[in-house]
């Protein structure tokens, strides 16, 4: 294996754990997220899924072929980055919106850099923002869940943090959906991307990796935390025109972002102390966006703002050489 | 014979935009069609031929510690000429390119050539020079702006070619999209000439 991932200075003890038993843990880890897409929304998130995940394939076999290296596909990376980006899609996305996707995360968002431990930014969402910012009206047509005994194709809505924005730039109020249904928005019977509907099911996939050891809990601790105590101060300050905690944290791409997005070991700080600066920094970002900003949802934009910043975190949070003394002035 | 080359060097070999990379603000803020990055090119030419030209001519006149000021007023003088001229006859280009007709005058292509060529040779070779050099950036212009605008808006030069059922893609004709499409395309040019 050429791209090793290697999280502190030396020495090191190998745990045996190799690239592509990492990726295939966190693609177990977002197996609940999926089903549950798949019950809400049926064949079209089937398809968005389908295209991402063998779209980013196909690419990363292109490029290893295109630039003359051994194939990677093997470790799972560019299947886990298919299904990220799936579930950052609306799952009325037509398929060129998924195949261009799967071909701007695998081409330009980890390829060009040298692959697999060379990208700056999470590949998924470098695509997810290309294709928001690209095709704003295809990206924003959400479908009402419609389970599959339902009997309709597809009901359009709006996602709840789409409508709050709206409701509060035309009245200066909150709507009523933001001080109700938190049942529903857990279990995930709303409107959005295919990965923002079920909390309960994304939290399931979050404690595995935690209990395997995937990822460390600073980041999303730090990043939901963040969210949760601003969010908290402004809901204290004027709770007719900013939307509990609560709303924040089980609405939008919050706790897919914490736990999949955030702790990407290729585009995060290494330390833990770097960590919980990443994550506040993603806390502070989301929840600026989503009161202030012109998008209704902004956690993929804090998430790569902050992966421009890692390298710097990282020289912040250098550890301490073993041996070396302060010098003293 | 060294005419013809002071002429070509601009246009592939020391291009501004490829080779050189130089005057980058309008290469990334203009060039959001094809006509643009024409007009702007065009403009960005006339300036640096006639600049070129009054620098050689009074290169033997102008003190060596003040010629960057006597530099940038010549220029300022032409980048004058040059946006009244366009207001009056190219109106619509003239507002599409808006602030970056006035910035012509600190584009570092020109006061480059003016620093590192005209100051230092006569009329003749100095207007073979800002010439080639103008045509080159012209060309990185209008190589950029049509492959934004077929992406961005699924036409070039306003002919709209991709037909209704093309969704254009809006980051090619934002910010983002230039600085991609100009990466992808020295990635490009890298590899060809690497090649030969």
């Amino acid at each position: 294996m050429e791209n090793q991932l290697y999280l502190s200075s030396s020495p090191h003890i190998h745990n045996g754990e190799t690239t592509d038993q990492v990726m295939r843990k966190v693609i177990y880890a977002l197996v609940p997220a999926s089903l549950v897409s798949l019950y809400f929304f049926g064949l079209p998130a089937l398809s968005v899924l389908l295209i991402c995940t063998l779209g980013c394939m196909v690419f990363e076999a292109l490029s290893c072929w295109l630039k003359k290296i051994p194939q990677t596909l093997a470790d799972g990376s560019a299947a886990l980055t298919g299904i990220l980006l799936a579930l950052n899609l609306p799952p009325s996305s037509p398929w060129w919106i998924s195949l261009l996707g799967a071909a701007i995360a695998i081409l330009i968002g980890k390829q060009v850099y040298g692959g697999l431990g060379h990208n700056p930014f999470n590949p998924a969402l470098v695509a997810r923002v290309v294709l928001l910012i690209s095709f704003p009206v295809q990206m924003t047509n959400w479908t009402a869940p419609a389970p599959l005994t339902s009997g309709f194709d597809a009901v359009t809505t709006a996602t709840p943090l789409g409508e709050m924005k709206t409701a509060v730039m035309l009245t200066g109020k909150l709507p009523a959906l933001a001080q109700s249904g938190f049942s529903d928005y857990l279990l995930g019977n709303m409107g959005g991307c295919l990965g923002e509907v079920s909390a309960l099911a994304l939290l399931l996939g979050g404690v595995y990796l935690l209990y395997k050891k995937i990822i460390s809990w600073h980041t999303p601790v730090a990043f939901i935390g963040t969210v949760l105590v601003l969010g908290g101060i402004f809901w204290a300050i004027a709770p007719e025109k900013y939307p509990s905690p609560l709303f924040h944290l089980v609405t939008g791409g919050l706790i897919l972002g914490a736990f999949f997005m955030a702790t990407d070991m290729v585009t995060s700080p290494v330390t833990t102390k770097g960590m919980l600066i990443f994550g506040c920094g993603c806390g502070l970002l989301t929840l600026l966006i989503r009161l202030f900003g012109g998008y209704p949802e902004g956690v993929s934009f804090a998430i790569l703002l902050m992966n421009a910043a890692t390298p710097l975190i990282d020289r912040f949070c250098r550890p301490k050489i073993y041996g070396q003394r302060p010098a003293k002035a | 014979m060294s005419l013809l080359k002071e002429f070509s060097k601009g246009l592939w070999k020391e291009n501004a935009v490829f080779k050189l990379m130089l005057g980058m603000c309008p290469v990334l803020a203009v060039t959001t069609s094809a006509e643009n990055g024409l007009g702007m090119g065009l403009a960005t030419t006339f300036v640096l031929v006639c600049s070129n030209s009054v620098v050689a001519l009074l290169r033997k006149l102008i003190p060596a510690g003040v010629r960057i000021p006597a530099f940038i007023v010549i220029i300022a003088s032409f980048v004058t000429v040059v946006q009244l001229a366009m207001e009056a006859w190219v109106y619509d280009l003239y507002q599409a390119l808006g602030i970056f007709i006035p910035l012509i005058v600190v584009n570092c292509l020109i006061l480059g050539r003016a620093e590192a060529f005209a100051s230092k040779n006569p009329l003749i070779p100095a207007l073979a020079d800002g010439l080639g050099m103008g045509l080159g950036f012209t060309l990185g212009l209008f190589i950029l702006g049509t492959l934004r605008e077929f992406f961005g808006s699924g036409a070039i030069l306003g002919v709209n070619l991709l037909g209704s059922s093309y969704h254009p893609m809006l980051l090619m004709i934002l910010p983002p999209g230039a600085f991609i499409t100009l990466g992808l395309l020295l990635a490009l040019i890298k590899r060809v000439t690497a090649r030969s």
